[in-house]
């Protein structure tokens, strides 16, 4: 199986621009992760991502519409591709298949 | 007012960001801020602006977007090919034109690389002297009694004592010396040469390069120096050191060192004394103070000015400062009546360019020349660039339509520039290869005329260097104009076809032509004048027979001895007509005396008189014309006491009555005049003649003059000559010299500076006809169906040739109106020069113009004529 070369936090930002959809850009995703993991991270961090994630094809973009409180500027929107829906779901597949062989008993139970 | 955040972090942040994703960036930073401003605080917000914006400090915020279209640079190779490919299309899709831009820069350029070598070759004259900037030669100025100022280099003999003895510590070296012009004698073989008698330390001073020997040979009084040239031509490849030298038959000096020759030997004119470079041996003076009585008689003689000095300066010593310091070193030791003169210091870097004095400093001669040629290198290129620019502009209407579809398809006017520059750049570098082989060809010619012994100074980095910024320089001068003015044109005016040239658009290049053709014009007259004025110098009555004279040297050593049987043998061998002897020969002067004195004499002046000894035939050998009296003869006893004055020394003595049978008396003792001789020519024929006194002596020979009868070889008169002689003096050698030679010697200079002349008129006139044709050809292509409308209408050729040609004949009208009044000073100024001199007649200035006139015609009617016969049919039917 091909590998694929994603990083931790890139994979997250990936998915939280799957989670917002249409709607992915910047500071909406830095709530999200907020949001959804409780991780505060900076803008800068998520540009960072985003910015690499393009580089790989994992996500395409386009510019969006401007509103006031951006003082009138266009915000950039990111959709996942087919090769970063690839990558996601390649992660995902490796994770169940690992899952899948861990025996009943051999990991410590964290549940009551 | 909404909250905005802090200015500097955003003035930061658009600095530091790529521009491709700032906004973006700057968006989301907004959209935080307004967020964190409701949520939190103003402050807050702010400290959470300045923390986001420096997070952006990261490498991918950081970089530049690379550009999708880049520019190609004009130094980018596709480019540069691209430039030359189209150049060199442009090239050889117009032959004539390319023809005329080439030839006409390779002339330009190649004149101005040939007036560049010579003026290096001038100015580095001296400059192979190791110590020339310490080096300078004492000469004397006479004060007259009207003040004038006469600078001459002979000074008297106790001078360099006197300079040694109260001013040591400012001179390093000095030296006596004079010239000598003997030829040297080894066996049978007999050299002549150029030397001079020096002091032990000259050779030093100077510092002769040694090929073998020493430098310190004089210091012995029977050894000599002898350059390699002479050394080779007495012993070939023998070894010359210790051989023995005879010179002037008199003496033997063992060869005590031999030196590299002076590079640069001047042309001898026969006027003045030749250039120390022309120097081939030195003997020592030590040993010429001893030889004849009269130079020991003149050891302490403050009056007896016949030699020269020559005086190397301390290193620290000004050599103005010190002429201030010894300028009275003479008249501390004579009173104002023998004359009133002062010592200058000429400083060697002075020697060749400013060779003439004027009020005791000098201040012209070759420099002139040297400014002269300089300016007419520069014309004459601009003359080429001038042809340049105006070809190009002149096609600009047909390379319009180029110009508008390449800004069409997108070029820049900085691109259209570079193709133009690109262009006269090529051309430049092609006419650049010409003219260096123009100059290789040219190159032996150029030295006769200008006798000089240039060579191209191929492995000097200079000269490339040179060459190529000259190169550089001319394709950027004669290129810019048509750059900027193609480049300026509109692309869709021109493709349109609604393009037109404005009316004044032909005005830059009318005034180009007009500066070319007044520069060529003022030259044609210089030319002319220059002609005029040696024409003018050779016609010039020299009232003596000169055809058929000869003077001897050699053989007539001792001649008072045995004065009257040669000239007895002479006439008996019947190919003679006449001997004389004199102290100098008629084509130089050599003495001037004061202290004359006669009745009714202003007794307030010191006039002075040249002065000049001879037997009583003189007169009657060179054929001299009296105006009253007798000549001298042996049938008078009395001709010892006789005085015989030229018609100037009349004018100046200025005696009311009949000079002839009055007493004029000189140095105590009465001379009778007896007659009046015509003025001859001796000196500068460009000079007014000098005031003559001639007396009659049978010892004071330094000059022998031969009459050969009119219609007998000359060949065979030589022989005969030769013979009589010998039997005097059997080992002396038999020189002489042909005074019509000599003569003629004295227009050198002017006929070199009007072949110089002569051959860049040529070339200007060459450079600007070349570009009156293209200039022509253009404006009649340009024309043709104009002239085929003519021709149908009924025009005859004679009317269109007119048409054609009467624009230009304008410019030539103009040109020579601008020329005439440049020509008539800088020319009237230089004829002041002379005092014998002729006059800017109106016909000079007619010539040239109708020259000038006829010229044009024939260049453009060449054009217009060929224009004018084209059949309409074939000039009309494409439209």
């Amino acid at each position: 199986m091909k590998r694929t070369y994603l990083g931790e936090f890139e994979e997250i930002v990936l998915l939280t621009v799957a989670v917002l959809n249409d709607a992915a850009y910047g500071v909406a995703i830095t709530d999200e992760l907020d949001r959804q993991t409780g991780r505060s991270v900076s803008i800068s961090a998520v540009h960072a991502a985003l910015h690499r994630l393009e580089e790989k094809g994992m996500l395409s973009s386009h510019m969006g519409d401007a509103t006031a409180e951006r003082g009138g500027r266009r915000k950039r929107l990111f959709t996942v591709t087919a090769l970063g829906s690839r990558a996601l779901h390649d992660i995902r597949a490796m994770r169940d298949q690992l899952w899948n062989s861990i025996s009943p008993n051999a990991l410590p139970a964290i549940s009551i | 007012m909404a909250p905005t955040p802090p200015r500097l972090a955003d003035r930061l942040i658009e600095w530091f960001c790529a521009p491709h994703l700032l906004e973006e960036v700057q968006g989301d930073l907004y959209e935080r801020y307004v967020r964190d401003v409701v949520q939190q605080s103003v402050a807050q917000a702010n400290r959470n602006y300045w923390r986001n914006v420096l997070g952006f400090l990261r490498p991918f915020a950081l970089k530049r977007q690379a550009n999708e279209h880049p520019k190609p640079s004009f130094l980018n190779p596709v480019m540069l090919r691209n430039y030359l490919k189209i150049a060199f299309r442009n090239l050889t899709r117009q032959k004539v034109y390319s023809f005329i831009n080439i030839g006409g820069l390779a002339a330009g350029m190649a004149t101005a690389m040939l007036i560049g070598l010579w003026i290096w070759d001038e100015v580095t004259y001296d400059l192979s002297f190791t110590n020339h900037k310490q080096l300078a030669q004492v000469m004397t100025t006479s004060i007259g009694d009207d003040g004038a100022m006469n600078t001459d280099p002979r000074v008297c003999q106790p001078i360099a004592g006197e300079l040694r003895s109260k001013y040591g510590s400012d001179f390093k070296n000095i030296s006596m010396s004079r010239w000598n012009g003997s030829a040297l004698v080894v066996g049978d073989k007999t050299i002549s040469g150029i030397g001079l008698w020096v002091e032990d330390k000259f050779p030093a001073m100077f510092s002769l390069s040694m090929l073998k020997g020493n430098i310190n040979a004089l210091t012995d009084p029977s050894s000599i120096l002898i350059d390699a040239t002479m050394a080779q031509a007495l012993f070939g490849d023998a070894e010359p050191l210790g051989k023995i030298i005879r010179v002037d038959n008199n003496d033997n000096y063992k060869v005590g060192g031999v030196f590299r020759d002076f590079p640069n030997k001047s042309p001898i004119t026969g006027n003045t004394f030749p250039s120390l470079q022309n120097a081939n041996y030195f003997l020592p003076w030590k040993k010429y103070i001893t030889t004849e009585q009269w130079v020991k008689d003149a050891a302490t003689s403050w009056n007896n000015r016949s030699w020269q000095c020559y005086v190397q300066l301390a290193d620290n010593v000004d050599v103005d400062k010190e002429t201030e310091k010894i300028k009275n070193v003479v008249m501390a030791h004579k009173t104002k009546a023998e004359g009133v003169e002062s010592a200058y210091l000429y400083p060697m870097d002075k020697w060749h360019l400013y060779s003439e004095f004027k009020n005791g400093k000098p201040v012209g001669g070759l420099i002139q020349f040297v400014w002269l040629f300089s300016i007419i290198g520069v014309f004459v290129l601009l003359l080429a660039c001038i042809n340049f620019m105006n070809l190009s502009t002149a096609r600009s209407e047909k390379r319009a339509k180029e110009v508008g579809i390449r800004k069409a398809v997108g070029s820049l006017r900085g691109q259209l520039i570079r193709q133009f520059l690109s262009e006269s750049i090529l051309v430049a570098f092609v006419s650049c290869i010409v003219s260096i082989i123009l100059v290789i060809v040219l190159l032996p010619l150029f030295n006769s005329l200008a006798a000089k012994n240039i060579q191209l100074p191929w492995s000097s980095p200079t000269f490339w260097l040179c060459t190529l910024g000259f190169t550089l320089i001319t394709s950027l001068l004669a290129g810019s104009y048509p750059a900027l003015y193609l480049s300026k044109f509109d692309a869709i005016n021109v493709l349109k076809g609604t393009f037109r040239v404005g009316k004044y658009a032909s005005l830059p290049r009318k005034v180009l032509v007009v500066t070319q053709f007044s520069f060529s014009i003022a030259l044609i007259i210089g030319t002319v004048v220059v002609f005029k004025q040696i024409q003018f110098a050779k016609n010039r009555p020299i009232n003596y027979k000169k055809e058929g004279l000869i003077t001897v040297g050699g053989v007539t050593q001792g001649l008072p001895r045995f004065y009257d049987a040669v000239r007895n043998d002479l006439l008996a061998t019947g190919v003679v007509d006449n001997m004389s002897g004199a102290s100098d020969a008629t084509t130089n002067l050599g003495a001037w005396r004061t202290g004359f004195n006669w009745e009714g004499k202003n007794p307030n002046t010191l006039p002075s008189f040249g002065f000049m000894y001879m037997t009583e035939d003189f007169g009657k050998t060179i054929g001299w014309q009296l105006k009253a009296g007798r000549d001298f003869s042996r049938d008078f006893g009395t001709d010892s006491s006789a005085m015989v004055l030229n018609e100037a020394a009349v004018k100046q003595i200025g005696m009311k009555k009949a000079i002839v049978g009055e007493t004029i008396q000189y140095e105590g003792k009465n001379y009778r005049v007896i007659g009046v001789v015509k003025d001859i020519i001796q000196e500068s024929p460009y000079k007014s003649v000098t005031p003559m006194v001639y007396l009659t002596s049978r010892t004071w020979i330094g000059s022998v003059t031969v009459a050969i009868k009119t219609g007998v070889p000359i060949k065979e008169a030589l022989v005969k000559i030769e013979k009589a002689f010998k039997k005097y003096n059997p080992y002396l050698p038999f020189n002489y010299t042909f005074i019509d030679e000599e003569y003629a010697k004295k227009f050198a200079d002017e006929d070199r500076i009007g072949k110089l002349a002569t051959f860049f008129t040529i070339l200007a006139i060459f450079i600007s006809c070349l570009g009156l044709f293209g200039l022509a050809s253009f404006v009649a292509e340009a024309r043709t169906k104009e002239i085929g409308v003519r021709k149908v209408l009924g025009a005859s050729v004679t009317s269109l040739w007119s048409l054609l040609s009467k624009d230009f004949v304008l410019l030539v009208v103009i040109s020579f109106g601008i020329a005439t009044p440049i020509a008539y000073y800088f020319l009237g100024n230089w004829l002041q020069k002379y005092q014998y001199h002729t006059d800017l007649s109106w016909w000079i200035f007619a010539v040239s113009g109708v020259g000038a006139l006829v010229i044009t015609l024939l260049t453009v009617s060449f054009q217009s004529i060929k224009a004018a016969l084209v059949n309409p049919v074939k000039s009309l039917r494409s439209e």
